[in-house]
């Protein structure tokens, strides 16, 4: 068998010997019956003990979503999905809400472990605080009175909403509309927790801040909210991570994070999605259809945006930069892998609206298997915008010949002065170049894991430490199969 | 030399590509600590021959029998001859754009110390054991910095493909052509590396078409491959005949 062919195979049925992550915990769970109407929005928002104004809010953008159809233009296909057969929410039985780690389910803090995130904060390296949200809960979030003290706040969702009223009322749906589209609209209704951060003006915060979104129930939906507001002059740093038990059925997995950056302020927003992908016959897996989007609202404020995404049957998620602030930049760093059946159709939208705007865009994408793979990505000059910047790079690797890359890029320049630039490869792993690596000793996988990792190399090189060394050994692990 | 002493016993080698035969029987021996060369004429076999012997997909072998210390060769897969201690120097060595040449080499030496369960080299140990590797063959460190063989000239991938069988320290070495595209003093410089791994534990094979690499990585034997099959061998004298009379007459013979 030629050494591609071989790879392929090898690449082939992967997914289910590779995806680690794929456990299922045996924890009590606080389950909604199945499907969707009104009630079940207000019985969220009870749940939650929701003020009416949310509630009143949800209920909007219910009907709104009522109204909506789901989007065709994404070169993904799947089977309509039944809204009616999802619960909406499903969180870990406690009849008392955990003062501590010490009160929460041991099984929980033990999925965790498994999973690689300590949250016991003795045992976790030092400088990371992390929120862990498990199925529509936040279950804990650590380092909270250390990032208290520099006035930052870092919470779940839920809890912000009691605590914060004014932040949250102030900035929810400031970026991302209830109404914005299909999926927008149904976390809207529906969400469930998520994380909050504010980060007040001068500060820089003092350590990453992470989440860490873990579905475990069957026929339940993830639809978290993450809402992120840097005053001026601030700055941080969050990353997100992910993971699902393996099941034969699809799930879906619809969240909604805003980012807001006043003056001078800045946000890098980094992911690392390991959702489960499905089989190799493309059964199961989440549907991951996502709407982040940031406003750069002050002048000279920064957003920059790192996705690592391996994960996901179908992965719908196009980060955006709205750059309405005076020299304010935006940037877009994407690693997509699509491997077996999965498809993704992800990129970034970059709206420059004031003068001397700037943003990047870097997106790598690698297809193998019957894989698909689209960047599709948006870079629009509002007239106003005098002097704006764009550089898009878009590579695509494949291996394999089943597998597809595609590039959709939109350019739309309304500002004579705007200056964009496109570059646009695809190359494939050649054979030559898998022999010359096993020739000096590596493995095939190793050899794929080497010249992928190569391939993505800029992206990576964004990612806060930490997450790099784990996001290139999750690139290996999902292109490696079990070599004889 | 009874073949099972040797090294490399190779037996009735025979091999197609892309179902066109290539290598029709070939016998061919290497005691450790031996240097044989192979000249022959361009098409006669002679990278096929490395190819075969390292494993690569699309080299078919249709008859014979290798081993290499005792093992089956040919049953292995490409990575374990590699850890079993055959190394390849590429007679066109291949770009891997994006891979660190430094990193590159670390993992294969840590690859093959792996498999050969030994210790592991970390990042400072590595680099200091390559770097006085490449004092001795006159490269810049800038060179681990590049990406593996990416816009290096001809002559710069002969070199790298020296300094990875420097650190690789294998036992046995095939050198496909490693003198082509070299200058007088770069071929000066990677025959003293080649010749400071020559020892008695140590095979090699070297492929060449010049007589000027013979003068300085002196053979113990030589061997003419052509048209699959080796026709004649003998001592370092035969490569200076060759040099004079070509391969016309072999050829005819042949
Ligand atoms: N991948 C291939 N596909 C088709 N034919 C091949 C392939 N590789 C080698 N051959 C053929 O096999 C024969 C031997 O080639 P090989 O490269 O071994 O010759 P060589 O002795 O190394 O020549 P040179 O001195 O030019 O390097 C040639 O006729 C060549 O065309
Ligand atoms: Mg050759």
């Amino acid at each position: 068998m030629p050494a591609v062919a071989e790879t392929i195979d090898t690449v082939r049925d992967v997914t289910e010997a590779g995806y680690k992550w794929g456990f299922e915990s045996d924890i009590e769970q606080d389950i909604i019956p199945k499907g969707l109407d009104e009630d079940v929005v207000r019985l969220i928002s009870d749940k939650k003990a929701e003020p009416a104004w949310l509630l009143e809010w949800r209920l909007k953008a219910f009907r709104a979503w009522q109204a909506m159809e789901a989007p065709h233009w994404a070169a993904v296909s799947y089977p309509p999905i039944d809204f009616q057969e999802a619960s909406y929410y499903a969180a870990p039985r406690q009849t008392v809400a955990p003062k501590s780690l010490d009160e929460i389910d041991p099984e929980l803090l033990r999925t965790y472990e498994k999973l690689g995130i300590p949250l016991k904060e003795q045992e976790r390296l030092a400088g990371v605080a992390v929120d862990a949200v498990f199925d529509s809960v936040s279950v804990a979030t650590t380092f909270k009175d250390k990032l208290a003290e520099k006035g930052v706040i870092f919470c779940a969702f839920s809890e912000a909403v009691h605590n914060h009223p004014e932040l949250v009322k102030k900035y929810l749906g400031s970026v991302v509309p209830a109404g914005d589209n299909f999926y927008a609209a149904l976390n809207s209704a529906v969400f469930s927790d998520g994380s909050f951060v504010y980060i007040p003006k001068g500060v820089r915060c003092p350590m990453e801040l992470s989440t860490y979104f873990r579905i475990n129930a069957r026929n339940t939906g993830q639809f978290e909210r993450t809402l992120i507001v840097a005053e001026e002059g601030s700055s941080v740093s969050y990353l997100e991570g992910c993971t699902a038990p393996m099941r034969d059925e699809n799930q879906l997995h619809a969240a909604v994070v805003e980012l807001v950056a006043l003056d001078e302020a800045s946000i890098k927003y980094s992911t690392v999605q390991n959702w489960y992908p499905g089989d190799a016959q493309g059964r199961g897996g989440i549907y991951n259809f996502v709407t982040k989007r940031g406003a750069c609202r002050g002048a000279k404020s920064k957003i920059s945006w790192t996705q690592v995404e391996t994960g996901s049957a179908i992965t719908w998620k196009y980060p955006s930069c709205i750059l309405q602030g005076e020299g304010s930049v935006g940037e877009f760093y994407s690693v997509a892998i699509t491997n077996n059946r999965q498809q993704a159709d992800t990129g970034t939208k970059m709206i420059h609206l004031g003068k001397d705007t700037s943003s990047t865009i870097v997106s790598k994408g690698i297809s193998a298997g019957f894989g698909q793979n689209t960047y599709r990505g948006l870079v629009r000059i509002m007239p106003k915008a005098h002097n704006a910047r764009n550089f898009t790079q878009c590579d695509s690797l494949l291996i394999g010949d089943k597998c597809g890359a595609h590039t959709v890029p939109y350019i739309e320049s309304r500002n004579p002065t705007a200056k964009i630039e496109h570059e646009a490869t695809t190359s494939r792993i050649a054979e030559d170049q898998l022999f010359y690596c096993r020739q000096r000793g590596l493995s095939e996988e190793e050899a794929v894991g080497l010249i992928v990792n190569g391939f993505c190399r800029e992206v990576l090189a964004v990612l806060p430490m930490e997450f790099a060394v784990e996001a290139q050994k999750l690139l290996a692990i999902s292109l490696e199969g079990s070599v004889g | 030399m009874a073949t099972s002493e040797a090294m490399l016993a190779i037996e009735g080698l025979a091999a197609t590509v892309d179902e066109k035969p290539v290598l029709k029987g070939i016998d061919l021996s290497v005691p450790a600590g031996e240097v044989h060369a192979i000249m022959g004429p361009n098409g006669s076999g002679k990278s096929t021959l490395g190819y075969v012997l390292s494993g690569r997909e699309g080299y078919d072998v249709t008859g014979g029998s290798v081993s290499f210390r005792g093992q089956d060769l040919l049953a292995m897969e490409p990575e374990d001859r590699a850890a079993a201690g055959l190394f390849l120097a590429f007679q066109y060595p291949v770009e891997l754009p994006g891979v660190g040449n430094a990193n590159f080499l670390r993992q294969a030496l840590n690859a093959v110390r792996r498999k050969r369960g030994e210790a592991e080299l970390d990042a400072m140990q590595f680099l200091k054991l390559v770097r006085a590797k490449m004092k001795v063959l006159g490269m810049s460190e800038e060179m681990l910095k590049r990406f593996v063989n990416v816009g290096f000239s001809g002559g710069e991938k002969k070199r790298n493909e020296i300094l990875q069988m420097a650190v690789l320290e294998p036992a046995f070495c095939v050198l496909d052509e490693t003198d082509s595209g070299l200058d007088i003093d770069a071929l000066k410089i990677v025959a003293d590396g080649v010749n400071a791994l020559r020892g008695p534990e140590r095979g090699m094979l070297v492929i060449t078409h010049y007589q000027r690499l013979l003068a300085y990585i002196v053979p113990d034997r030589v061997h003419v491959l052509l048209g699959g099959r080796i026709v004649r061998s003998g001592g370092p004298e035969l490569a200076l005949e060759l040099e004079e009379k070509g391969y016309g007459e072999l050829q005819q013979a042949a």
